[in-house]
């Protein structure tokens, strides 16, 4: 399952592909929404890890909107709701990932996403 | 007793493509019930496994995990698609080999195929992506494990660990003392046992 809160670790590491790599694009993606137990405190303490600008992007490329541009300071019950939504239930099952950078193509199909390179990929 | 994961979805057709859950896997996970306390005070909100093959270990850190209040991602990444598919049946998130971007994982757990092969044997192994990828580690059974020990210091959070599955050919305590002097990673063994021919043990590498 490619969930935004893994999407968000993933960077390429195609040969030589070291700056810019980050966040991947979406494309071509079949998304399928699943409801996760809400939990708070897992989302406060997630907050720190979490690239926010990256998350932001991404979740607009995928339609929704209920983030703010800027991280709040103050973590209301609305806030984290939406940040619950994007993180853990929106399921990217189907797609492809693009490096902003080389341009690599990581395909995702049936929720796994496959990031093996070939042999004269590998740094 | 923490129950072992239910893994009834899979058949003996899977086994023929997917490692079956063994001795290696055993002891691993009764070296994590082991730390069963500290793993759950420790609240992990991250654990990585790399090579999950049927997604036992990691499911049943979720079980360990499972029954506070706390909740974890939980990221596998392995070079089998069918392990993946397996993986996912068991429960868990799947990746076939990923790239964290930042150092902040919890918990790492590799059961690493490393059975000593040839080289040869290891590169058909790792190109085939099948079964054969679950043993065959190449020199001292250490070339795939060794790749990866070089990138565990970027993965490991601050209050992170990792468990290692080792064999005694393995050469642990080299292992021990490079990992303190190249990335001052500490470790102790949890646990051993003598398999068949086999004499396992479990290092858990903490900072
Ligand atoms: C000994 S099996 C362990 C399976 C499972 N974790 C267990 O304990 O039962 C090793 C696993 O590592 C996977 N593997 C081998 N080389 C790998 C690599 N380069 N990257 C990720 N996984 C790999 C194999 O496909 C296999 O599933
Ligand atoms: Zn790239």
């Amino acid at each position: 399952m490619v969930r935004l809160i893994t999407h968000n670790l993933l960077a390429c590491h195609a040969k030589g592909c070291t700056s810019n790599n980050f966040p991947l694009a979406f494309s071509n993606v079949q998304i399928e929404i699943r409801e996760a137990e809400f939990n708070p405190e897992f989302l406060k303490n997630f907050i720190p890890k979490v690239e926010w600008n990256a998350l932001v992007d991404t979740a607009r490329q995928l339609g929704d909107t209920s983030l703010p541009l800027e991280q709040p300071e103050m973590l209301d019950e609305e806030f984290l709701k939406s940040l619950h939504h994007v993180l853990l239930e929106i399921h990217v099952e189907e797609g492809v990932m693009t490096c902003p950078n080389c341009k690599h193509e990581y395909p995702i199909s049936n929720g796994i996403p496959n990031m093996l390179l070939a042999e004269h990929e590998i740094g | 007793m923490i129950p072992t994961p239910d893994l009834s979805h899979l058949t003996s057709t899977d086994y023929e493509h997917v490692y079956e859950p063994a001795e290696d896997t055993f002891l691993l996970l009764d070296a994590l019930e082991e730390h069963a306390g500290e793993l759950k005070e420790m609240a992990p909100l991250t654990c990585l496994e790399v090579g999950p093959g049927s997604g036992c270990v990691s499911s049943s850190v979720g079980q360990i995990l499972g029954s506070s209040t706390l909740q974890t991602v939980y990221l596998c990444t392995d070079v089998n698609p069918h392990a993946c598919k397996c993986t996912r049946k068991t429960g868990t998130q799947n990746r076939t080999s990923l790239d964290v971007a930042k150092a902040f994982i919890d918990i790492i757990l590799f059961n690493p195929p490393y059975v000593p092969t040839l080289t040869e044997e290891l590169v058909d192994a790792q190109e085939l992506r099948g079964i054969e990828g679950s043993w065959a580690g190449g020199s001292d059974g250490m070339e795939i494990t060794n790749k990866f020990l070089e990138l565990v210091g970027d993965l490991l959070s601050p209050r992170g660990r990792m468990y290692l599955v080792a064999l005694k050919e393995n050469n642990i305590p080299e292992i021990q003392t490079r990992m303190v002097n190249r990335f001052n990673l500490q470790s102790t063994i949890v646990l051993s046992r003598r398999a068949g021919r086999e004499h396992l043990s479990i290092i858990c590498f903490h900072r």
